[in-house]
């Protein structure tokens, strides 16, 4: 490392360390989608139909997670309702 | 007992076809038969950085297909005893390989007494891929220190966790990760995720670091797998990983930054 390498170390932004926290929310992320069953989407957008029929919610209201156990797995539905007037 | 090894990475351009070169050609090298195939089927190169694209007559779709016997595809590499190359048909398309075909090729050489059966994956996530990891006893996952890479290699691994033979039978596939074009200046930086990050984000052990190395090209120009550059850095990180991978206990090389000598640190 050179004299003037300390001034440069000190501008540049660690582009190392972000692309690792990018990585590790994304794996995160897709490894909580992987081993859903096939059918899933499809009965995520179904739930979703008969709540909206009911419930004026949007789909971003709509959190449904699979979580997997050791001998079980969770399914798990997170509904945000509107706001109460 | 043979293996059935696949090295693979998801992404392409990251250093597979190198790897199993390389690879493949340490084995032998180490007294162990062993044959390389190449399963990018209409994208052929493993012949190439073998430098036996000139030799190649029959390929590994004409043995699916009972055009040509196992014994007159393999190619026998001159320079390395106990080392077998089996081509990828340039003109077919990846159907062509099927699980049965794909089988009784491996089948034929373990029976014909090889101890390490190499699968080169094509990039991707498709049929040539699966074919070749389908099989696999341990798999060598390739990534370079950079984001698309690591992702993908997650993404294969869920995939050999998932959709080998291994795992319908729920048997585990052994992971060893190779990490190439490293370059230890870069993760010193900040420019370049560290090894320890890569290996902890993706959770499988750590075979090998392959450094960041001119002659990596100098030898796929050349057509000699870069483990024969005795005297490169990276011929050396692919013999030490032959090693490791055959049960010698070799502390890594390569990973800290070059120190500069006097009349280097003048004169750079």
């Amino acid at each position: 490392m050179g004299l003037f390498d300390i001034f440069r170390r000190d501008r540049k932004k660690n582009t190392a360390n972000v692309a690792k926290e990018r990585l590790q929310i994304l794996i995160a992320h897709e490894h909580s989608r992987a081993g859903a069953p096939d059918y899933f989407p499809e009965m995520r957008d179904e739930i979703m139909d008969v709540i909206k029929k009911y419930v004026a919610v949007d789909d971003k209201g709509l959190n449904v997670k699979l979580e997997k156990g050791d001998d079980y797995d969770v399914l798990e539905l997170n509904i945000t309702l509107p706001e109460r007037r | 007992m043979s293996k059935v090894i696949v090295v693979t990475s998801g992404k392409g351009g990251v250093g597979k076809t190198t790897t199993s070169a390389a690879f493949a050609a340490g084995l032998a090298s180490k007294g162990h038969r062993t044959a390389v195939i190449d399963f990018d089927v209409g994208l052929r190169n493993l012949d190439l950085i073998m430098g036996v694209e000139r030799r190649v007559v029959y390929d590994f779709v004409n043995v699916i297909n009972g055009e040509a016997t196992l014994r007159q595809a393999l190619i026998k590499d001159k320079r390395v005893d106990n080392l077998f190359i089996l081509p990828a048909s340039q003109t077919r398309d990846k159907d062509a390989l099927t699980k049965e075909g794909v089988e009784s090729v491996i089948n034929e050489l373990k029976t014909d007494g090889f101890e390490f059966i190499v699968c080169d994956s094509p990039a991707g996530i498709e049929k040539g891929a699966f074919m070749a990891l389908y099989f696999a006893d341990e798999a060598i996952i390739v990534t370079n220190p950079e984001v698309s890479s690591v992702r993908d290699s997650d993404r294969i691994l869920g995939i050999l966790q998932s959709k080998s033979r291994a795992a319908e039978n729920g048997d585990v596939i052994k992971e060893h990760l190779v990490i190439t074009r490293y370059s230890p200046e870069r993760v010193d930086m900040g420019d370049m995720i560290s090894l320890e990050d890569i290996v902890d984000i993706l959770s499988v052990p750590l075979l090998a670091v392959i450094p960041e190395s001119g002659s990596v090209l100098q030898a796929s120009n050349s057509g000699v797998p870069v483990i024969m550059d005795i005297k490169s850095r990276a011929g050396q990180a692919y013999m030490d990983m032959t090693a490791r991978f055959l049960g010698e206990d070799i502390p890594h090389r390569f990973l800290d930054i070059e120190k500069k000598g006097f009349f280097k640190k003048l004169f750079g």
